[in-house]
């Protein structure tokens, strides 16, 4: 077996240097009758051609955004990551090392977490920003648990435009931890009152921009109210581009932004791994989640740097940890910063720009269409449709035709009567012939109806 | 003629030292700034198309301000990370002891599937007729993990590993919700050995938690566990291989008294890794236990993640697992997305966990089949127990010559009166070339030495690497406490300040202020 | 010179009148290293003997601080939430972390005196 070094005299000449006769003596603690002696139920191990064999069949069963004209968003999308990326991050120094527990030689993983730390702050526009988490929907719960730290206060209140899946997250999380959560119901016009909401025990208001159909949300004014009332704002970011082009979360007064960071730098891959941007005032740092670098000097007075405030984490306080959190996300935080540093300020904002742009000429092309209404005032990227019909038979009918179209709104909110509206997301990999592809396909759909 | 042009190849100083150099690097050693050091904000390293030109539908968001953001070109970004890589320590470049986390070899194999288009460029909520082969691979990994373990569900979702426990932990709670019993069963107890995420995520959930000791063989007291069962409890949280490296030899019958009290088992599966096809946690009376694809299956670690947490269910938790979950409609596959018509407790996150981690764990299982999981384990017990009885002679073992599985534990009784402690031994390992091993865990002993070598060590390697500590033991033993005090002298940094960051934390890159303001 | 007890946990009260000053001892600090980080209550909130008063943090660890007697938080030592260090420099001095004002006088005189507490560190070895 190719990644076993040890021969079968390496291995004899181990036991008897231990001193047991056989492999079985060293497994002698396993009551004798738990012990698994017939095979497992697998096949013997394959070659490296057997196994690409098995795996590239079956990831030729699946449509690849890559190959279609592709208009699928809603918390993940589809950007063109530079090749030097994957390359860096496949570096053996940087892939196969673990946590930097051991700061003298690990400076190569904490100075990336501290540049990454760095550019999540002022992305977000924030004091300070942890060394990433899960993703942006546990980011999202892990921030209300620290509002109620904070606050000493129990109940959130969320938007109805922050990703049903976020809120399912946060409700679960909130309902096994014993505390109250309150959410809006989905408005695709983004009319609701999140400020009648609060009440005297709410800790928090988390809402979403762009929201979860495409809405952008300003939040100055709801930040005063919080404010007023001891209550914090969470604002949630599930496209990370968008802060190239919109005033950030932190102008706007938020305290704490948590963000899905897989636009930058990372694969679509599914649904994960992806990397949870997680930023907030430097009041509130000591009750952050998460792993935090920061700057410090060695015994020759040179710039190093360290894992800190490591107090606040379950390997210490135990059962008075801030979160049972332990991993992150090293190698999508370091995949994130690669990214943002080949963009740079003028990259990103000039990224933002065509995304918005494409975004622009589809809705444009699509509000002169029978049968069809773009619904969004607003939007960075991503907007709302309603169609005639079942969005997700227009939506099988345009697959049928080679087009991924968006996602029904139905698929997140099953039973809200929101069974007519599709969710359109264009980015940049979308040029003027897949949005032609769009418009051909969805007319076609349209008219293929049995309304 | 005589050649006038030849030339020494020798140092003609023997005795140099090394010496401050102009640009303070040494040699191949690069020093490399900060990139907000050398980037600028009107510098780009992708040259993004030309924006169409359309009106705006920003409303008034746009921002005007600059954010601070300085870029690199192409060249310049290629070698300022390949500089930072090259500070680091790596399970590629040499042995990496570090117990409890499995530093072992990961495939390049694997890295290549998961970046097959098929599986890497696929959106979570693109339609499921367009992705059958994604969901038949997490069905095909799903009962893999339920044959290894002999469980009756898995729930795939968690991100990692202390997710998978909270999961787990949701999951023995929605039962005891259902059974009506909430406001009764608020005890989980767990051993003092256990990971700190253990007692973490009881109390995240509102559990009261009581610690268990340990007896003087390293295993969880037996009479201690039994005295504390009660209809109070909910659960019993255990390690197996527990964090010393050990077997619990009790096992079964802590399991039995947990169950006959009417609580739960969670066993904390990161050391499964030990036991892959030796024994299976469903056989031990385990009833939720979450696995960590990338120690037991050789997902890359990446310098502190992402990891995958997949988590095993008895039946009687299955029910309550989280969406989403995968069903069978005839031939197609299908996931349920919602918890409306099911006894889920909710959802763990947004989507439906590492694929990227999946298809790596799966690559790992099928080149490895029947005979090399099983192999594996034993390997990596037979590695751990060699290190051990190559230095059980110079280093005190806590529990004894009991054998142990996949990690070997020392304490620092061998140490005492050399004036050199675990952190100053560890630290001199670096200098020798060498990640250190995991130090002061677990708690339960004094000073510990933590030593995981994984099966992905050849023998050579670990002749070497035992060489090694021997060397370094004796060292310490004849009173050469410099070598370890200071150490280490020889790594990219000298040991660094950890008390300043901590008191004075500073958490990103603030400009320079200029002299004329600072003087103000 | 005003009166000082000790606990098993390594806490000192210092009485003068009614108010009472806690902090550790030296040889807490001496355990628990290099002290990053020291966590007050609140002024007005009175605590219980024997519950949480403070959290005191070193790099590696993290310690609460029970209060040995009952009482209501009248001051607490601000300049240890900038510079902690004076924890570790000055224990019984500087580095004292609440005032209480005491009203159970019995919970005082129970605590150990500085013979009792003395012994006990010897024991420690």
């Amino acid at each position: 077996m190719r990644y076993h070094p040890l021969t079968p005299e390496d291995r004899a000449d181990m036991l008897a240097r231990i001193g047991v006769d056989n492999i079985e003596a060293l497994f002698a603690d396993v009551p004798a009758d738990k012990l698994l002696r017939e095979p497992l139920p697998f096949a013997p191990h394959k070659s490296e051609l057997e196994v690409e064999r098995i795996l590239s069949k079956m990831a030729g069963r699946n449509v690849a955004a890559s190959q279609v004209p592709f208009f699928v968003g809603c918390g993940a999308y589809k950007h063109h990551v530079p090749s030097a990326v994957d390359h860096l991050i496949q570096r053996s120094e940087f892939l196969t090392s673990y946590t930097p527990y051991q700061p003298e030689i690990t400076q190569g993983t904490l100075q990336y977490l501290f540049e990454f730390q760095t550019q999540v702050a002022a992305l977000t526009g924030m004091d300070v920003a942890n060394a990433s988490m899960y993703d942006g929907s546990t980011g999202t719960a892990e921030a209300v648990l620290m509002a109620h730290r904070i606050t000493k206060r129990r109940r959130a209140v969320l938007s109805g435009g922050l990703h049903p899946h976020y809120v399912e997250v946060v409700r679960t999380l909130s309902q096994m931890a014993n505390d109250n959560v309150v959410s809006l119901a989905p408005d695709v016009h983004a009319r609701e009152d999140v400020v009648a909401a609060i009440d005297g025990d709410t800790s928090c208001v988390v809402i979403q921009t762009p929201d979860v159909f495409g809405n952008l949300r300003d939040l100055s004014a709801i930040a005063d109210v919080c404010h007023a009332k001891g209550v914090l704002l969470i604002a949630v970011v599930t496209e990370a581009i968008s802060l190239g082009l919109l005033k950030s979360p932190g102008a706007m007064g938020a305290d704490i932004v948590v963000g899905e960071g897989q636009s930058i730098g990372n694969a679509l891959s599914f649904g994960g791994p992806y990397v949870g941007l997680f930023a907030t005032r430097d009041k509130y740092v000591r009750q952050m989640p998460g792993r935090l670098c920061g700057q410090t000097v060695d015994a020759e007075g040179r710039r190093g740097f360290v894992l800190t405030l490591s107090t606040r984490e379950q390997h210490i306080r135990r059962e008075k940890a801030t979160s049972n959190i332990c991993t992150n996300s090293g190698l999508c935080c370091l995949a994130f910063t690669i990214h943002m540093t080949l963009l740079g300020e003028t990259g990103l904002e000039r990224l933002a720009r065509v995304n918005h742009a494409n975004a622009v000429l589809l809705a444009d092309a699509l509000s002169g269409m029978t049968g069809v209404d773009v619904l969004n005032e607003t939007f960075f990227n991503e907007f709302t449709i309603r169609v005639r019909g079942d969005a997700g038979d227009v939506l099988g009918r345009m697959a049928e035709r080679g087009v991924l179209g968006g996602v029904r709104a139905s698929r997140l909110l099953p039973g809200a009567g929101l069974d007519d509206l599709i969710i359109v997301a264009n980015t940049e990999v979308n040029a003027d012939e897949d949005r032609a592809a769009f418009i051909d396909a969805l007319r076609s759909s349209l008219q293929g109806g049995t309304h | 003629m005589l050649h006038t042009q030849a030339r020494h190849t020798k140092a003609t100083d023997h005795q140099m030292q090394a010496k401050q150099t102009f640009t303070r690097n040494r040699g191949l050693d690069l020093e490399e700034p900060l990139l907000f050091e050398i980037g600028r904000a009107e510098v780009t390293g992708i040259d993004v198309e030309e924006p169409a030109t359309t009106k705006t539908r920003l409303g008034r968001l746009e921002r005007k301000e600059p954010i601070g953001l300085p870029g690199l070109s192409e060249p310049e970004a290629i070698r300022h990370y390949v500089r930072l890589s090259r500070m680091n320590a790596a399970i590629d470049a040499n042995t990496y002891p570090l117990g409890s986390c499995t530093m072992k070899h990961n495939p390049r194999l694997n890295e290549k599937m998961a970046r097959l288009a098929g599986f890497g460029d696929i959106h979570p909520l693109q339609p499921q007729s367009s992705v059958q082969g994604a969901l038949a691979l997490i069905e095909a990994l799903a009962k893999n993990l339920l044959d290894l373990t002999n469980m009756s569900a898995v729930a795939m979702s968690p991100k990692a590993g202390a997710h998978g426990e909270l999961c787990g932990m949701m999951a023995i709670k929605a039962a005891i919700i259902a059974r009506g019993e909430e406001a009764s069963r608020r005890t989980v107890l767990v051993p003092d050995s256990a990971h700190g995420t253990n007692p973490a995520t009881a109390a995240l959930l509102g559990f009261e938690v009581k610690s268990v000791p340990a007896d003087a063989d390293g295993d969880v007291h037996l009479d201690a566990a039994k005295a504390l069962m009660g209809p109070d409890v909910a659960a019993i949280m255990l390690t197996n291989p527990n964090t010393c490296g050990l077997f619990e030899r009790d096992i079964v019958e802590i399991a039995r008294a947990v169950h006959e009290a009417r609580g739960y088992f969670y066993c904390d599966g990161a050391n499964f890794n030990a036991i892959v096809g030796k024994v299976r946690p469903g056989d031990l009376g385990v009833d939720a236990m979450h696995i960590n694809l990338h120690k037991t299956f050789s997902t890359p670690h990446g310098g502190g993640g992402p990891g995958a947490g997949p988590v095993v269910l008895s039946e009687r938790l299955a029910p309550y697992a989280p969406v989403p979950f995968i069903v069978r409609d005839g031939e197609a596959l299908r996931l349920v997305e919602h918890t409306e018509g099911t006894h889920s407790f909710g959802r763990m996150t947004a989507f439906h966990g590492q694929m990227g981690m999946f298809v790596r764990a799966y690559a790992y299982i099928l080149s490895h089949g029947s005979d090399g999981l099983r192999q594996a384990s034993e390997d990596a017990v037979l590695n751990a127990n060699y290190v051990r009885a190559c230095l059980a002679d110079l280093m005190s073992q806590p529990f004894g010559e009991r054998p142990c599985m996949h990690e070997a534990l020392f304490d620092d009784a061998w140490l005492k009166g050399t004036g050199v402690t675990t952190l100053d031994f560890a630290k001199a390992m670096i200098d020798e070339g060498y990640h250190p091993m995991t130090m002061y865990f677990p708690l339960v002993v004094h000073g510990a030495m933590l030593i995981e070598p994984t099966e992905s060590e050849s023998l050579a390697a670990l002749d070497l690497f035992t060489a090694t500590l021997r060397d370094l033991a004796m060292s310490a033993r004849r009173g050469e406490t410099e070598r370890f005090t200071g150490a280490p002298y020889l790594a990219p940094r000298r040991r660094l300040d950890e008390t300043g960051a901590a008191r004075k934390p500073v958490l990103k890159w603030s400009p320079p202020v200029p002299i004329r303001d600072a003087a103000e | 010179m005003s009166d000082i007890r000790y606990t098993k946990d390594h806490e000192y009260v210092r009485l003068d009148g009614n108010v009472a000053t806690v902090g550790i001892t030296d040889y807490a600090q001496s355990q628990l290293g290099d002290i990053v980080f020291v966590e007050l209550p609140a002024i007005g909130k009175t605590v219980e003997k024997g519950a949480e008063a403070a959290v005191v943090e070193s790099v590696k660890a993290a310690s609460e601080v029970y209060a040995p007697v009952s009482g209501e938080v009248i001051e607490v030592n601000r300049t240890l939430e900038s510079d902690p260090a004076k924890v570790n420099s000055d224990p019984l001095g500087d580095g004292w972390f609440v005032k209480l004002k005491v009203t159970e006088w019995g919970q005082f005189e129970a605590l150990m005196d500085k013979a009792a507490y003395d012994a006990l560190i010897a024991a420690l070895g």
